[in-house]
């Protein structure tokens, strides 16, 4: 009989207590920068693309849901003709950020994507790219790369020595 | 003469208005008192303050296929939410809510209002019944055996009232409670027909009939669209009648300094439904067998050594 009071009055203090409800739509959430939510894609620093279509995040998608096809620039440079991600798939695990070699593939937090049309989720190349380099600022994959583009040949790049020679014999 | 039947045709439909109104208002106000004890909002996104809730729930309601099971039996399908809504409904009518408010004024009140209080069992019984399925059916049995045993402690509980005031009629129980509410000399009579009160709307504590952890939603396990709302307003509308015998019993009614008797009603009125949901925000399901139990031994031997107590008393001081 105690008790049922005790836990009457319990209750009852409660409604003086703030409640611990976010009103989410008014008040914004506060995410981390590394929450995993929309993928983009991103540019290096001269603002060129720095995917290199490479398949990796394709590869890693448990879910199957990035698709690309590779095509090259005339100065050598790789880059995807088209790359699609379709987010009525996405899980948004990360796992293509994880495999990207160029930190091109980055998810940013950023959730709030609903549609009406399930086919409003499938995103192209323009909607992926974003205009910076997102969480990597600074680093370029083409100048520290080995690969030969046009204008930088082997041995060129950032901290890269000239390529060794194996038919010669000197040390 | 005219002006008189005008009268009385005014508070018969501003009464109904306003309990239907009010049993409605409440659906929102619960959600909302529950938020509050349970540390969230409830729900607070149509209208200001969430207000409108109840309209957009009835227009869902309404919209909702009123479908009628084909294993059921359709006539008493259809009839049963009806008689929880009328009994209650008339239940109500005997209540006096200020001097010259009031339906009725029956010299045997508060015999009415347990004569309704047993038609509104037949309610969820032939609705467990009619609807042919075996969770109803169980809700429906349990509804007959909560019901019809906490009936005898509601009535007995209430005999010390009446033994005080020396007549069935709630006027003149309010009357005699002008000078002591009747709280006081009958508080174990107050706390028996509180909870009696309770498990006689099948609400919280005592909702086996719709033990939704057990019975699916019990005996309107069948039931979709507004005859299903039926059930819902009647039991709001019971939650009503009974804070309003309990205001008019045991509270004093009208009666209080300053402020005018309807606004004292009222208050005490709100105040019964607030406690209504409290017990819901923090109690416990008993189990079936401890909610029987209690009932037939602890309850009826309390409620009868309130009145033995209380008539032996009364007899003294009489003699």
């Amino acid at each position: 009989m105690l008790s049922v009071a005790r836990t009457l009055w319990m209750v009852l203090i409660r409604a003086f207590r703030p409640p611990a409800t976010r009103d989410y739509p008014e008040v914004k959430p506060q995410l981390a920068p590394r929450y995993r939510g929309r993928i983009v894609l991103s540019r290096d620093p001269d603002g060129e693309e720095r995917c290199v279509a490479c398949y990796l995040c394709a590869v890693a998608c448990p879910v199957d849901c990035i698709a690309l096809q590779k095509t090259e620039a005339e100065d050598g440079r790789w880059y995807p003709d088209f790359f699609r991600i379709n987010f009525s798939r996405c899980i948004f695990c990360g796992l293509c950020e994880e495999a990207c070699p160029t930190y091109a593939i980055q998810l940013t937090p950023d959730f709030e994507m609903s549609e009406y049309d399930r086919g409003n989720l499938v995103y192209e190349k323009e909607h992926l790219l974003i205009d910076g380099p997102g969480k990597y600022p600074g680093y370029s994959f083409w100048r520290v790369a080995g690969k030969a583009v046009a204008g930088k040949d082997k041995g060129q790049a950032e901290d890269e020595e000239p390529p060794v020679d194996p038919k010669r014999l000197l040390p | 003469m005219s002006a008189d039947i005008l009268a009385g045709i005014a508070n018969v439909l501003g009464i109904l208005a306003a309990l239907v109104v009010v049993s409605a208002g409440l659906v929102f106000v619960e959600r909302r008192l529950l938020g509050f004890w349970q540390e969230r909002r409830g729900p607070n996104r149509v209208g200001p303050f969430g207000v409108l809730q109840v309209v957009a729930d009835g227009v869902k309601l309404l919209f909702k296929e009123d479908w009628v099971p084909p294993f059921a039996d359709r006539g008493v399908f259809i009839l049963a939410p009806a008689i929880v809504l009328i009994a209650t409904v008339l239940a109500f009518a005997v209540v006096p809510i200020a001097p010259g408010i009031g339906v009725v004024d029956l010299n045997v009140g508060i015999l009415f209002v347990l004569a309704m209080a047993s038609l509104a069992v037949y309610s969820v019984v032939l609705a467990g019944w009619a609807s042919n399925s075996k969770y109803a059916f169980l809700g429906g049995l349990r509804a007959a055996a909560q019901m019809i045993s906490y009936e005898v402690y509601m009535g007995l509980s209430l005999m010390g009232v009446v033994i005080l005031a020396g007549s069935f009629d709630l006027r003149a129980i309010v009357a005699a409670q002008a000078d002591m509410w009747f709280v006081v000399p009958q508080i174990l009579g107050f706390f028996i027909f509180a909870v009696a009160g309770i498990a006689e709307t099948h609400r919280l504590p005592f909702d086996l009939p719709e033990a939704e952890t057990e019975l699916v939603a019990g005996y309107h396990t069948e039931y979709s669209g507004m005859k299903f709302g039926m059930f819902f307003v009647g039991e709001y509308v019971g939650m009503v009648v009974v804070s309003g015998l309990i205001v008019t019993l045991f509270l004093g009614g009208w009666h209080g300094p300053l402020l005018p008797p309807v606004v004292w009603f009222v208050l005490k009125l709100a105040v019964c439904l607030a406690v209504f949901v409290l017990l819901r925000a923090a109690l416990p399901r008993p189990r079936y067998d401890q909610l029987m139990s209690f009932g037939w031994k602890v309850l009826l031997p309390l409620s009868l050594l309130n009145l033995v107590v209380t008539g032996g008393v009364a007899l003294a001081l009489d003699g």
